[in-house]
């Protein structure tokens, strides 16, 4: 291959000789990102209830102020990681993990920490607002059949936390597949960091970096299809039908009596 | 009598707001007791106050005799003894019907799955609402789950049920059909405490009829001298109000 030929075929040859690559590429970031976006789930399911537990003045002074101080914690927790770039937090769990405690992690599972407490700190917001948009009304009438608080947020009010927020939650997953790129800069053999290294072989970045550009698409493009068809089926239909008509009951009572 | 609740110089202040001034109050067994009175009279808080969903400033709530306020029983075992309806009917969005009526059941009482579908689907059918049993919640009329949600109070089996104007966010053609199941419970001698402002309902219902007026309850009798020879002002002028409209 030379200067002279084609862009496409220039595609194509380095497609055909690095495939491999590619393909591990992308084989890790899906790994790295859909694991980090399931732990950042889980961290961020535990944060949003544990932010949401009702104090007041009932609660014990003791309890109120270790409350308060998990809650500072928490919430120290989130900001820290909402207001500073993956990047930045990656090189520095890394290099710090190595020189400060001696752990020399291994990129890809150090790539999962990262991205999975990344995660959890925007999910912790994602699932506090998801509860905090359940109806007052639910809370209310779960506790006047008797219920606890630990068992209406288990049997009410997080199914409907948690269906509300899967939008949210498709959306982190796909971010998450872009962003690992940044992990390259702790060696992470995904996507961008392996593309980057067919690259250097052949020094055309255009054409190599095109393809990267197809494959991340058709992987979010994927993730986004696949979770809206996951997001219809839980919505269910919007009526009900029996036989009879609904604005006449006593038609419905005499199909009872039928069956 | 035996009074299954009384209140004793019940209080309930928001900031700086007395919604409750000395409420003295009580319901015995079997009694149908109505309360009106216009909005912000404090009827509904005096009913949230009742089941502890406002917790009083002051003041006593005796349930049988013993102060549930001072007593070690947990909020959550006490209100299983009383049913509540709501205005905004708040079934359980993410169940059925059927799971609505038994969640509570399952859960707060620890009965058995067979036992309590089987008490579940007797109250459904009390209210008409057994052929729905599998539908969700955004899936039925305003009056169908106003008729769920008494059925899913009804299924845990209280002493008595308290109703926060249960039929003032329906349309008025499916009033009817909550008022009618209503009317059933009351005369199959359930204990209710209505809050309402179906003037038909309270005469014809009611065995008692307490008037609130501006947090304090102005005036109580049977339906008879409430309706037709009320002794004070406030009430005769309410009642001239409201049934003019």
């Amino acid at each position: 291959m030379t200067a002279d030929n084609s862009f496409l075929e220039w595609v194509y040859f380095i497609w055909q000789h690095n495939w491999p690559l590619f393909l591990i590429g992308a084989r890790n970031t899906l790994i790295i990102a859909l694991s980090g976006t399931i732990i950042g789930f889980f961290i961020g399911v535990l944060i949003g209830i544990i932010r949401t537990i009702p104090i007041d003045h009932k609660t014990h002074p003791v309890l109120r102020t270790a409350y308060n101080v998990v809650n500072f914690i928490l919430l120290s927790y989130i900001e820290v990681f909402r207001g500073t770039p993956m990047m930045v937090q990656a090189m520095v769990i890394f290099y710090g993990a190595a020189m400060v405690y001696g752990v020399h992690l291994d990129p890809i599972p150090a790539g999962i920490f990262i991205v999975s407490i990344n995660t959890g700190a925007y999910m912790a917001e994602i699932v506090r607002g998801g509860i905090l948009s359940v109806d007052k009304g639910q809370f209310e009438a779960a506790h006047s059949i008797g219920m606890t608080h630990t068992q209406t947020m288990a049997f009410i009010v997080l199914p409907q936390a948690l269906r509300s927020i899967l939008p949210a939650t498709s959306n982190e997953f796909v971010i998450n597949i872009k962003d690992t790129s940044v992990l390259s800069v702790i060696s992470v053999t995904e996507l961008f960091f392996n593309s980057n290294s067919v690259a250097g072989i052949n020094y055309r970045y255009f054409e190599v970096f095109l393809i990267t550009c197809i494959i991340y698409f058709i992987m979010t493009f994927t993730v986004t299809r696949l979770l809206r068809y996951l997001e219809i089926k839980l919505e269910g239909p919007s009526v009900y039908i029996i036989h009879g008509s609904q604005t006449v009951p006593e038609a419905q009572i005499r199909i009872v009596g039928k069956e | 009598m035996d009074k299954i609740i009384e209140v004793r110089h019940l209080r309930k202040v928001f900031g700086n707001n007395e919604v409750l001034k000395d409420i003295n109050f009580s319901v015995s067994k079997g009694e149908v007791v109505c309360i009106i009175g216009a909005s912000g009279s404090g009827k509904s808080t005096l009913l949230r106050c009742l089941n502890l969903l406002e917790y009083p400033t002051s003041g006593e709530i005796l349930y049988h005799g013993t102060n549930i306020l001072e007593q070690k029983m947990s909020n959550a075992v006490y209100r299983t003894n009383l049913g509540m309806v709501f205005q905004q009917f708040n079934l359980f969005n993410n169940l059925t019907v059927l799971d609505n009526c038994m969640v509570g059941q399952l859960k707060v009482l620890k009965k058995d799955k067979a036992e309590a579908r089987k008490t579940a689907m007797k109250y459904l059918e009390l209210v008409g609402m057994a052929q729905y049993i599998n539908a969700k919640p955004d899936q039925i009329s305003g009056g169908q789950k106003q008729r769920v949600a008494i059925a899913r109070a009804l299924s845990m089996e209280p002493e008595a049920l308290l109703f926060d104007e249960p039929t003032s966010a329906l349309d008025p053609e499916l009033v009817g059909e909550v008022l009618k199941v209503m009317k059933d419970l009351a005369r199959s001698g359930l204990t209710m405490l209505v809050v309402t402002h179906e003037m038909g309902f309270a005469r014809d219902v009611a065995n008692r009829v307490v008037f609130m007026d501006a947090g304090v309850i102005v005036e109580e009798d049977v339906p008879e001298v409430i309706f037709n020879n009320p002794s004070n002002e406030r009430t005769r002028e309410f009642l001239r109000r409201i049934l003019d409209e």
